[in-house]
């Protein structure tokens, strides 16, 4: 059987030894063939000698989830070795440093096994200890290149544009590249059936983690204070934003920064800070993982009720506490929707892959500025710190900020009376003045019982008056979040699937494998709450709708049980919470065993 | 926070400031706190340093946490906006607030439990950071809103009203902001006005984070015999080392400088921070020279007063940070957004 462009190659290394960078190398050169690629890193919470895997996807028809199959294991871990041959696929392959005796009670009849003398190749060729470690990683991607027929000259491009500034490197790396590709041709019979093949698939498209694309949205979206506390696995959207902003906000004449970042003490100060920035006029954020939603909540209660703009990314990790700092989960939905005491209601956002982070990142400060209240944007490890394939971004240089309802000063010169709760649109959004414009635009910003003019008030009827405009609000809200995206099926069918975030890959695989099949289903991506009229229609139009979560309690579908008036009997909950990416065929399996049996019923 | 409008009233007699401004403008709501309360005071005090300054009310933010000092901010400057934060937060959001806008003047107003239990943390931070702040710790050693506890102020073996002894050790803002590498600690009491105004002023111009630790009786819970900070002991006990004037930068200052125990301080728009030492060998511009003091007085139970510590070279947040002049929410988008072009030239290196 040849599977050409439809693999999965796994490597197993030690984290701390480089391997990122050749993992990185071998994943770009597949991109540059034109071939569809996602690059999975499961890493420990550490920062060296712990095992650690990169898993990447080629896939010609595009699909991007994990599929939960392994066509050529790299183990170089000797820690992880029975573990990971024991994850190879019936008829994959698995290459090994054959530098020293392997054992043998770890075997398999079914998987190919493949030995290369990585080490002792690269202590001959490098005398250096460092060079010889980082060296052993690049001679396996030279043995791919020749088992898998990975074009070296697009390797040879990435590693010359990689150390462009030292061009050394370039030489011992492409050595290191020839040592692997001769073993290889050498010794197996190259190139084997699985393999890569060019094609055409991948032109204007980039390679980017989400968080990095979160970060360019900030910058676009024309943010100008960030306050964090760093936690994984959210700070490479805070780096980013740091080394983009270093590049792209600068003054022209001074080279001073059009921007402030704060790293806080803690989360508590982080969204401190975000508040306070966003109540003195500025676009301002905060990237964050579940533990900073749980020290954040008292300010973004605040922030609801003050109607404070204010932007949160939760870049969900497992959960709960400290939980798994470097794996993925969808757990934090509950969490975000009603964080802080009290009657507490935010929107969030939900970007499937890092083209939505960047676009979202953008939707979640106009839309903060325009309710004035907290917006989250829920993304998570999988879409935040792995490498996806995305359409090249595109930026609409027309755009302008919605800054909502600011009275600037000559709006202040000509007003009587400014009263900062009142809601004199009928939309449940009043006005706002920001600090040092006029004085006729001070108000007293608190968070204890205030009534509609912005005094404090502990009058009942005051009191309730200003939380029931708050609902008013939420239903403008509603109107303005983005919608969901519908995908019927080519038949009629009164089966659903629901989703949303980083599910989207392994639904989209599954459908398309149960379709084959002759099982239809209609898939309604949510991108955010509160939910949308598309929902409720998508709710009633289906008899039969599964839910899929990246969380143990079904998050998602607790949620629509809350917030729809869905009869909860037709929700089935599909659950993925192990802290591995959801791969696409546990929702194939499910859904199928499900319907098939409905079906015999 | 509870608080009364304030009928305004003006008569012919108000004197104007440069922008034509008479100390009324300058009030705010009527104080809810009990009759005789040391916060009113501060009060009346930082009205009165704002108008002397000119300082434009809407240039000004007063933000607090949540306390009895904190109801303050609702009682001065109505035309400035307020911000009455949560429990010992003030601090961050007074960085988020000067991060997007830097030509704002930022009152905090916090108190002994706000920024020495609760807030220690993003006290310790605001200083540490130099936030361009003047950071006013209304400080009564108890928590007078629940009615009595001790706070991290009070004094071990001072008294609370019914009787309890407090045997744990007590936290000194002004040392702990000279040890956090703060850049103004001084302290004052509430009852001295004379002394409280020019500091108030002082702690406005200073670039950088002015911490002022006010002693200001609780007259309802702490204003008994056996309390370290009640008014008679604080009258009775309290010494001043440093007496603070201000100088603005049109009024010459070279007469005063012939005296030997003047230290004048310059700032960077002219005006003068003048330091008067009433002990002459005190030197509030050496650190060394400021905690021993702190420690002579606090072994004889005294309260030592004034600008314990200065140093107005140190860089304040936005110098350290390299941010550009001007407020960050005066940048029109066009300065912001990078524009397509870039944005595509960019992702050639994510190929």
């Amino acid at each position: 059987m040849s599977q050409v462009n439809d693999f999965v190659i796994k490597i197993a290394t030690v984290n701390g030894t480089g391997s990122a960078s050749a993992n990185s190398l071998l994943m770009k050169a597949l991109f540059r063939m034109g071939i569809p690629v996602t690059g999975k890193n499961l890493f420990p919470s550490n920062i060296q000698g712990l095992p650690t895997w990169y898993e990447i996807r080629a896939s010609h028809a595009g699909y991007r989830a994990r599929s939960g199959r392994v066509d050529m294991m790299v183990a170089m871990n000797a820690q992880t070795y029975g573990k990971d041959l024991a994850e190879v696929s019936p008829g994959g392959y698995l290459i090994y440093d054959s530098s020293w005796p392997r054992d043998r009670q770890l075997a398999r009849q079914d998987v190919h096994l493949l030995g290369i003398p990585l080490a002792a190749m690269v202590n001959e060729q490098y005398g250096n200890a460092r060079v010889r470690i980082l060296m052993k990683n690049i001679a396996y991607v030279g043995a791919l290149c020749a088992l898998m027929a990975i074009d070296r000259d697009v390797v040879k491009a990435l590693l010359e544009e990689t150390f462009a500034a030292k061009p050394k490197l370039v030489d011992s790396n492409l050595q290191a590249i020839q040592l692997g590709h001769d073993y290889a041709k050498e010794h197996f019979d190259c190139p084997l059936p699985i393999r890569a093949e060019p094609m055409a698939a991948t032109v204007d498209h980039v390679m980017i983690d989400g968080n990095s694309a979160a970060a360019l949205g900030c910058l676009f979206a024309g943010a100008t204070v960030g306050a964090w506390y760093p936690i994984t696995p959210s700070t490479s959207l805070m780096d980013a934003f740091e080394k983009y902003c270093r590049q792209l906000r600068r003054d022209p004449d001074t080279d001073a920064k059009r921007y402030c970042i704060v790293q806080a003490e803690d989360e508590l100060a982080a969204a401190g800070m975000v508040l306070g920035a966003g109540w003195a006029g500025a676009r301002a954020f905060t990237p964050t993982s579940g533990p900073g939603i749980s020290l954040m909540s008292e300010f973004i209660g605040y922030a609801y009720y003050t109607e404070i703009p204010a932007v949160f990314f939760d870049i969900q990790r497992v959960g709960p506490s400290t939980g798994m700092p470097t794996r993925t989960q969808q757990c934090d939905l509950m969490a975000a929707a009603y964080a802080s005491h009290g009657d507490t209601r935010h929107p969030v956002l939900l970007p499937a892959d890092p083209a939505e982070c960047f676009e979202l990142a953008v939707t979640a400060f106009d839309l903060a500025e325009s309710l004035q209240t907290p917006v989250f944007v829920l993304s998570d490890l999988d879409i935040g710190m792995n490498d996806w394939m995305i359409p090249k971004l595109t930026w609409d240089d027309d755009y302008r900020p919605d800054r909502g309802k600011v009275l600037d000063r000559q709006a202040l010169e000509k007003i009587d009376k400014f009263h900062r709760y009142l809601d004199v649109d009928g939309d449940g959004i009043p006005w706002r003045s920001v600090p040092g414009t006029h004085p006729a635009g001070a108000f007293f910003t608190r968070g204890s019982g205030h009534n509609r003019y912005g005094g404090y008030t502990e009058d009942a009827d005051a009191y309730q008056d200003v939380v029931d405009r708050l609902l008013v609000k939420w239903e403008t809200a509603r109107q303005r979040m983005p919608a969901g995206v519908l995908t019927r099926s080519t038949r009629p069918t009164e089966a659903g699937i629901i989703a949303y975030g980083s599910s989207d890959g392994a639904v989209t695989e599954a459908l398309d494998r149960l379709a084959a099949e002759g099982l239809d289903l209609d898939y309604l991506r949510i991108r955010a709450f509160p939910f949308g009229d598309e929902i409720d229609a998508f709710l009633e139009s289906h008899q039969r709708i599964f839910v899929v979560d990246q969380n143990r309690d079904g998050q998602m579908k607790s949620l629509l049980t809350l917030e729809t008036d869905v009869d909860r009997n037709r929700l089935i909950s599909i659950r993925h919470y192990n802290g591995m990416p959801i791969p696409s065929d546990l929702i194939y399996d499910q859904v199928r065993r499900i319907l098939a049996r409905e079906a015999v019923a | 926070m509870t608080y009364i409008a304030k009928p305004r009233v003006y008569h012919s007699g108000l004197r104007e400031n440069p922008l034509g401004l008479t100390i009324r403008d300058y009030e705010g709501g009527l104080s809810t706190l009990c009759a005789g309360c040391g916060h009113d005071s501060i009060t009346t005090a930082l009205v009165q340093a704002c108008w002397e300054l000119a300082l434009k009310p809407e240039q000004v933010i007063k933000l607090s946490g949540i306390g009895c000092s904190s109801k303050t901010p609702a009682y001065f400057l109505s035309g400035s906006h307020g911000f009455n934060s949560v429990h010992g937060r003030m601090p961050a959001v007074a960085t988020g607030a000067l991060a997007a806008n830097r030509d704002l003047v930022c009152i905090g107003i916090s108190g002994d439990g706000d920024s020495l239990s609760i807030g220690f943390g993003q006290f310790a931070h605001a200083v540490r950071r130099n936030l361009n702040m003047l950071y006013i710790i209304e400080n009564n050693g108890v928590y007078g809103l629940t009615k009595g506890q001790f706070s991290a102020s009070a004094d071990p073996g001072s008294k609370a009203k019914y009787g309890e002894i407090n045997r744990n050790q007590s936290i000194d803002p002004v040392a702990a902001a000279i040890t956090l590498g703060g850049s103004f600690a001084a302290r004052a009491f509430s009852g001295d006005k004379d002394q409280l105004v020019p500091m108030i002023k002082a702690g406005l111009r200073h670039p950088g984070c002015a911490v002022i630790d006010v002693v200001s009786p609780c007259v309802t819970f702490n204003d008994h015999e056996g309390s370290t900070k009640s008014y008679a002991h604080t009258r009775s006990n309290s010494h001043q080392v440093v007496h603070v004037d201000f100088v603005p930068p049109a009024e010459p200052i070279t007469a005063r400088q012939t005296d030997g125990q003047q230290v004048p301080v310059r700032l960077h728009d002219g005006s003068t921070i003048l330091l008067r030492k009433t002990d002459p060998d005190y030197e509030p511009t050496d650190r060394l020279t400021a905690m021993a003091c702190l420690e002579r007085h606090r072994r004889k139970r005294e309260i030592v007063t004034g600008v314990l510590f200065m140093d107005t070279d140190l860089a304040e947040f936005h110098q350290i940070a390299g941010t550009s002049s001007g407020a960050l929410t005066d940048l029109a988008f066009e300065d912001l957004n990078p524009g397509n072009d870039k944005l595509q030239a960019l992702q050639q290196k994510l190929r």
